[in-house]
């Protein structure tokens, strides 16, 4: 009752605060700018971070600079128009026609890197021995976080060298986008543990006083895994022994690198609740990490080609143009209910990316539309290349390239 | 009511990240739990999938009935905590749980399956397996045990317990576990779905998954075609704007006799959004053929309007049945998700007794 009252008396609602507007993310700038050398395209799965990543490099090789894009898990079909052929674990040049710069592309082979990592940082006997250890060939090849802690190191690597202007990096298909950041230190944590320590203790000399509870939590570590593990892991980490340090070093030092100025992150999401979720919690750990973000790109959009007929109005003269009849009536109908599809899903998917500037009103949003096909060529890779890097406001229909649809007039 | 003898009880549906392979593992169990069966619905990714799309609290580790299907039939979800199930572990073989608790206490539990991943493994299929060997006064618990399993990417690795605990570890009771479950994974009473979309990557990770899958030996049951689109231009004119493309031109005769002749461009605007559907749908008839030549039993699941809820979810659960009864007699070496009813009769029934 008395809600009713109040609600009789109360002021007519102000009108509901336009969507926040995103702002554009210009990324030619972002990567012919000299002072730009790393970028990282991270984000869900299946995304298109790849494509993506590929897409910029061959931007900024057309634009002059030398660049390399190392790719982690690219399509067959993108990895062939890219050379990528071969594993061979270093970047090999793609041949680019008319590019004033240089395109090099390589595939991450982590296996490989974690073997050179350790050839370099060991004596030939060493070396072989760990690289015979049953338990570091399951490590190399098939411990979760490898791929992730290997991608790290091979763009440390890359960095050194110095012989790029430029490197692009595609990030790992993990399930989140943050396990790129987590998993190398994770890694390293682990290699360098305590726990393996007091674990693989008593069979190390000069550590004769393991605790009670550490022998019977061994022995029970022993019954689950079988004995073998235990002197496979023991052996490994003996003769990792010296290689500890290093491990720690090398991911605490390219984790840093990743906050030094001429690093920026790219986050690829598709207009999806998931991995819009995904691009959030990537967006919160980069701000609190103070990593550097350039912006979203929302990949994989469906504008309209024309905004003038709303997705009702669409269905309705569907209806008209078949009750009119005549020759192309039901083709015409057709066309009309494609549009009506058409603008619903772009709707929706504005209003998922509207819901993402309300959060993050300070990330700047690129959107890049859908291609009919995948996109598996050079030619394919340019034409998300303009979607990428052409000025924000100049398209064919007036739509910025921050928007959808056209911000709604009020 | 007394279930149809069955052959294959345990389903794995796997498929590329964001395929859907949770909806379509949902959608499976209801439909196998039609007229009055007992279904097990079993999570192994830890991502409460299930809890959400059948709009419960998330699910703890233990049976809970999540949904009834027509004729009585039931379906109940579990969420594997691995932690739980080395715990359940340790007591059942060492009868050492409260020393388990102590050893999660320190985190040692986890230290365990990282330093092993394949225990992992080996953990959440052990729990699948003694699911489907389950018996009660004779008879099986479950009719079928559904299983929302690892992406493709990942499926073998993740079925083939044994083959990747050879490489760690060579003896202990966790090898001649894992045994004892590839026995029941690499019988008939399994199959393994695989769920696609019509993209590249999906449909060539499908082909690459049933490559892995049959030469480890492990039972490849359907390919689901999820979320599939009805053109919407009449089909004769399909090909012709997939083709050459459609101009204004072929559009605004229709359009102006229903007056629509006021709105500038519009006509031609049409034309280009229906040749990139047409082309789009060009594009997905083919990785269509190429599912195709897969020569697996294969149904597709209509992409559906609006949230993923009960209602949908027993929607797609009645193309499924659909197809089940379809494939029944036709499907060969009898895996597909049809093979779950008559098919038992032309298999021993010891086939459904439980090989491990």
């Amino acid at each position: 009752m008395t809600q009713t009252t109040e609600r009789t008396r109360r002021a007519p609602r102000p009108p509901a605060p336009p969507a926040p507007e995103a702002l554009p993310l210009e990324l030619a700038e972002l990567i012919t700018g000299p002072d730009t050398r790393i970028v990282v395209c991270c984000g869900a799965g299946g995304v298109g971070k790849t494509t993506t990543s590929a897409a910029l490099a061959l931007a900024a090789a057309e634009a002059g600079r030398t660049v390399v894009v190392l790719t982690i898990d690219p399509a067959r079909r993108l990895a062939q128009s890219l050379g990528l052929v071969e594993l061979d674990n270093e970047p090999r040049r793609v041949d680019v026609p008319g590019a004033k710069g240089e395109l090099h592309a390589m595939m991450l082979d982590m296996k490989r890197t974690f073997d050179d990592i350790v050839v370099a940082h060991s004596t030939p006997d060493r070396a072989q021995q760990i690289l015979e250890n049953p338990f570091y060939q399951t490590l190399s090849s098939s411990f979760a976080g490898t791929q992730e802690y290997m991608a790290m190191e091979k763009l440390g690597q890359l960095r050194a060298g110095d012989r790029w202007d430029l490197i692009v990096v595609d990030t790992p298909p993990s399930r989140s986008a943050l396990d790129f950041l987590d998993a190398p230190n994770r890694m390293s944590r682990f290699l360098d543990g305590t726990m393996i320590r007091l674990l693989t203790a008593p069979s190390r000399t000069g550590f004769k006083i393991a605790s009670a509870s550490f022998l019977f939590f061994s022995r029970i570590i022993s019954k689950i895994l079988g004995g073998q593990l235990l002197r496979d892991i023991s052996s490994f980490v003996a003769a990792l022994d010296t290689m500890f340090g290093g491990f720690r070093e090398r991911a605490t030092a390219t984790y840093e690198l990743l906050r030094r100025p001429g690093t920026w992150f790219v986050v690829v999401a598709t207009p999806e609740p998931d991995a819009l979720r995904e691009a959030s919690y990537f967006v919160d750990r980069l701000s609190a990490e103070e990593m550097p973000l350039a912006g979203l790109v929302l990949n994989r959009t469906h504008p309209p080609t024309t905004t003038a007929l709303s997705s009702t109005r669409a269905d309705g003269a569907a209806e008209e143009v078949l009750e009119a009849g005549g020759e192309g009536a039901e083709l015409a109908a057709g066309a009309l209910r494609v549009h009506a599809e058409r603008m619903t899903q772009a709707s929706r998917e504005q209003h998922l990316a509207d819901r993402f500037t309300s959060a993050h009103p300070e990330v700047a949003v690129r959107t890049v539309p859908a291609a009919a096909g995948d996109v598996h060529d050079l030619d394919g890779l340019r034409g998300m290349a303009d979607a990428l890097t052409g000025p924000d406001g100049d398209t064919p229909t007036g739509v910025p390239r921050r928007r959808i649809l056209p911000a709604r007039r009020r | 009511m007394s279930p149809a003898p069955s052959s294959v009880r345990c389903h794995v549906v796997t498929g590329k990240g964001g395929t859907g392979k949770t909806t379509v593992a949902a959608s499976l169990a209801l439909a196998l739990a039609a007229d009055g069966r007992q279904v097990l619905l079993v999570e192994t990714e830890g991502r409460q999938g299930i809890a959400q799309l059948f709009d419960t609290p998330p699910l703890p580790y233990e049976e809970r009935r999540v949904a009834v299907a027509r004729g009585g039939g039931e379906v109940k979800a579990l969420a594997i905590d691995v932690e739980e199930a080395l715990l359940e572990y340790l007591e059942m073989f060492y009868n050492l749980r409260r020393a388990g608790r102590a050893l999660r206490r320190v985190g040692a539990v986890d230290f365990a399956t990282t330093i092993a991943p394949g225990l992992r493994d080996v953990l959440l299929t052990g729990k699948v397996k003694e699911a489907v060997t389950r018996r009660h006064d004779g008879r099986p618990v479950y009719d079928a045990v559904v299983v929302d399993a690892p992406p493709t990417g990942r499926i073998t690795r993740f079925l083939n317990v044994t083959g990747e605990m050879a490489g760690l570890t060579r003896s202990g009771p966790i090898k001649t576990q894992s045994d004892g479950v590839m026995a029941v994974l690499k019988s008939p009473q399994t199959a393994v779905h695989l769920v696609t979309l019509l993209e590249d990557m999906p449909v060539q990770e499908t082909a690459d998954a049933i490559a892995e899958l049959t030469a480890a030996g492990l039972p490849v049951g359907s390919v689901v075609v999820n979320m599939a689109a009805e053109p919407a231009l009449p089909e004769p004119e399909l090909a012709r704007a997939a083709g050459a493309g459609l101009t204004g031109a072929d559009l605004a005769p229709a359009l102006a006799a229903a007056g629509l002749r006021d709105l500038p461009g519009l006509a031609d605007a049409l034309a280009a959004e229906a040749t990139d559907h047409a082309r789009r749908w060009a594009a997905q008839d083919e990785l269509r053929d190429e599912v195709e030549a897969m020569g697996r039993p294969t149904v597709e699941l209509p992409l559906l309007p609006g949230p993923m809820d009960l209602g949908a979810l027993f929607e797609l659960a009645g193309r499924l049945e659909e197809h089940l009864r379809t494939e029944v007699g036709r499907a060969d070496g009898g895996v597909g998700i049809a093979a779950r009813n008559e098919r038992g009769a032309e298999r021993p029934a010891g086939a459904s007794g439980g090989t491990a």
